[in-house]
């Protein structure tokens, strides 16, 4: 029997696979077609402190490979997340919640973790500082390294939880961004978010997005995401939860020795909506037949 | 929501860029609920109305309209597809009402024939209008007719049936916009289209619109939007009602009359 658990900031999982934030929403569309307890964790939709029907639609488009969103992060607010969506999920899942968190301001987003943080269910708060699809809000913090820094200890200052910050590709040295987090006190790091993207219609000759632009991820972006968490992680000694395009056992294995301690699964998702529960079952398979036998040990293993 | 393989029976182009697939598979399926197809080649699923499912078989008209329907186009009988099925909430016709009437709207038209199928069966009569832009974009014409109802077609071309907007066969002219004058009278058969206490209706925004705008009476109306998923997990095709926001792919595609915001 290979051995497939992982270590997050002192967290075990059972095996390093997580729904991404944003393409399992708090888990109840899945949890009708199977156990979601065989998942490694589960990050659940960005959430702020009041509801946001987000941007216009249309707000998905097709890409080569993949799929680009302006959803802008749709979520019931702070209070119905507590009160109504994590209460549900909780009779069905009963492992880590990865509660991912975006705001306007430092303060938003340290509203957030500490009211999330003080459940027991919760097991890490992720820090979406890059959703590149709100005018004026993810954006600014995820591209400077200044303003990532002080999120991470506004965030840090409220909350026992391990702290992840989110990193968005969208920026000219994502090691920068990365340096700066650990610095501030991060515990880990999760990347990639999407990629800044848009399609125009032929037809109409106008952007397909009623936002213009969006964010793009799915298999088209798997390469750019092992490139940007091999580089990061270099960077610096916390974990890496690795994402972007990942859509088999195989991905996670190439994801995981470019240096994730874990990995997340988005777009994959919303294709298949057995994607997570297909590449559990194959790990074990995959692992074997590349001769891996625990899989932590393989964490960071293509550095040279 | 139920992930299938189903094997094509049967492609065949039945109109001008339409096509009728049929898929074998339980046709377990409420009317108004649709399927999504993954197709080779492309990342998103295709969300199509199911047009009839009886034992053992769906089937799905669809119109060619860009890589995605083009694609299926090409699909040989016995290739197998991933379809997702069951999805979308469907027609509530668990409902007091003696004579609705269906209005489709070009590829608006296939989920309202195993509505009115199921009508039939609970022993109501619909009474059905379709809307195309010209003849040789018809269809189910005969399907329905089939099932012992009336039919009446528009053209915007007046290249058959009633010239005109669906509206203008439903008789109601009275507050729709761009209406044309003079058609109420030209209506063929048109007497009696007024008699009619629920709408159930399924085609383009521009034409829910101009349904709503046009009858009195209560009823449901099948939107669209790009879909993400099609069950419910990203968000994509939320929309705005008067009962909060809700996912056309799930909460939708039918809405009442009275949550509609347009
Ligand atoms: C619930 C639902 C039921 C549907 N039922 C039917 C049906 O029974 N028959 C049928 O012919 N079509 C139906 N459609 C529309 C169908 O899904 C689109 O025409 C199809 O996805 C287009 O794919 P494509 O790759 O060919 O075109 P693309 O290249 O993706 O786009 C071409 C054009 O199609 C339109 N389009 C693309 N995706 C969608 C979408 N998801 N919804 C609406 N318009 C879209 C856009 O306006 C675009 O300009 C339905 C859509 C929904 C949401
Ligand atoms: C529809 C959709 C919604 C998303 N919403 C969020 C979000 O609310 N918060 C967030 O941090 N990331 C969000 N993401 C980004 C994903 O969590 C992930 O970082 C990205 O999609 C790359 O992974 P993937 O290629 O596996 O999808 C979203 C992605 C998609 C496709
Ligand atoms: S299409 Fe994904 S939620 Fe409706």
């Amino acid at each position: 029997m290979v051995d497939t658990s992982v270590t997050l900031s002192g967290l075990r999982l059972d095996n390093p696979v997580i729904p991404a934030s944003g393409a399992f929403g708090f888990g109840a569309e899945f949890a009708k077609l199977y156990d979601l307890n065989i998942l490694g964790a589960l990050a659940f939709k960005g959430t702020t402190v009041e509801p946001r029907f987000g941007n216009p639609t249309p707000r998905i488009a097709e890409a080569p490979m993949g799929m680009i969103n302006s959803v802008g992060l749709q979520n019931p607010g702070l209070e119905a997340v507590i009160n109504e969506e994590l209460p549900k999920l909780s009779e069905v899942f009963h492992k880590p919640l990865v509660a991912n968190i975006s705001g306007f301001s430092a303060e938003e987003y340290a509203a957030c973790a500490k009211a999330l943080g003080k459940l027991p269910q919760v097991g890490i708060i992720e820090v979406n500082i890059s959703c590149p699809n709100v005018h004026g809000g993810g954006m600014s913090f995820g591209v400077d390294s200044k303003l990532a820094a002080t999120v991470t200890r506004e965030v840090k200052a409220v909350t026992t939880k391990p702290v992840y910050i989110k990193l968005s590709p969208n920026v000219t040295d994502i090691t920068e961004i990365a340096t700066a987090c650990e610095e501030a006190g991060a515990d880990g790091l999760s990347l990639i978010n999407t990629l800044s993207a848009m399609r125009i219609d032929l037809k109409t000759r106008k952007p397909v997005l009623a936002n213009t632009f969006g964010g793009l991820s799915g298999p088209a972006i798997f390469p750019v995401a092992l490139r940007m968490v091999y580089q990061v992680y270099e960077a610096v000694s916390i974990p890496i939860i690795g994402m972007g395009g990942v859509s088999s056992a195989e991905d996670v294995i190439e994801m995981m020795l470019a240096g994730a301690s874990a990995v997340q699964i988005g777009a994959a998702n919303l294709r298949n909506p057995f994607a997570c529960a297909d590449i559990i079952r194959e790990l074990p398979r995959a692992m074997e037949k590349y001769g891996i036998n625990r899989l932590e040990d393989i964490i960071g293993g293509a550095h040279r | 929501m139920e992930k299938m393989l189903l094997k094509v029976t049967e492609n065949v182009k039945i109109a001008k860029n339409i096509y009728r697939m049929r898929l074998a598979g339980e046709g377990k399926a409420k009317p108004g609920q649709f399927v999504n197809i993954m197709l080779g080649g492309l990342f998103l699923r295709r969300p199509i109305s199911v047009c009839d499912a009886a034992e053992g078989e769906f089937t799905i008209i669809y119109k060619v309209v860009g890589r995605g329907t083009e694609l299926l186009a090409t699909y040989p009988t016995g290739k197998v597809l991933d379809v997702l099925t069951g999805l979308g909430n469907g027609y509530d016709i668990n409902l007091d009402i003696m004579r609705p009437l269906l209005v489709g709207g070009g590829v608006g038209s296939p989920p309202l024939y195993l509505l009115a199928k199921r009508l039939f069966e609970l022993g109501k009569t619909p009474r059905v209008v379709l809307g195309f832009n010209t003849a040789s974009e018809i269809i189910l014409e005969n399907e329905f007719r089939d099932l012992g109802l009336e039919v009446n077609i528009t053209t915007i071309d007046g290249s058959r049936g009633t010239r005109g907007f669906v509206t203008d066969a439903i008789g109601c002219l009275s507050g729709v916009e761009g209406a044309k004058e003079g058609f109420a009278g030209a209506v063929e058969g048109a007497e009696g289209t007024g008699d009619f206490d629920y709408v159930f209706a399924c085609g383009p925004e521009a034409m829910l619109r101009a349904v709503y705008d046009a009858t009195q009476v209560d009823g449901q109306f099948s939107f669209e939007e790009r879909m993400g998923c099609g069950f419910g997990a990203c968000m994509g095709c939320s929309c705005k009602t008067r009962y909060g926001y809700k996912r056309i792919c799930t909460e939708g595609p039918v809405l009442k009359r009275g949550e509609i915001i347009w």
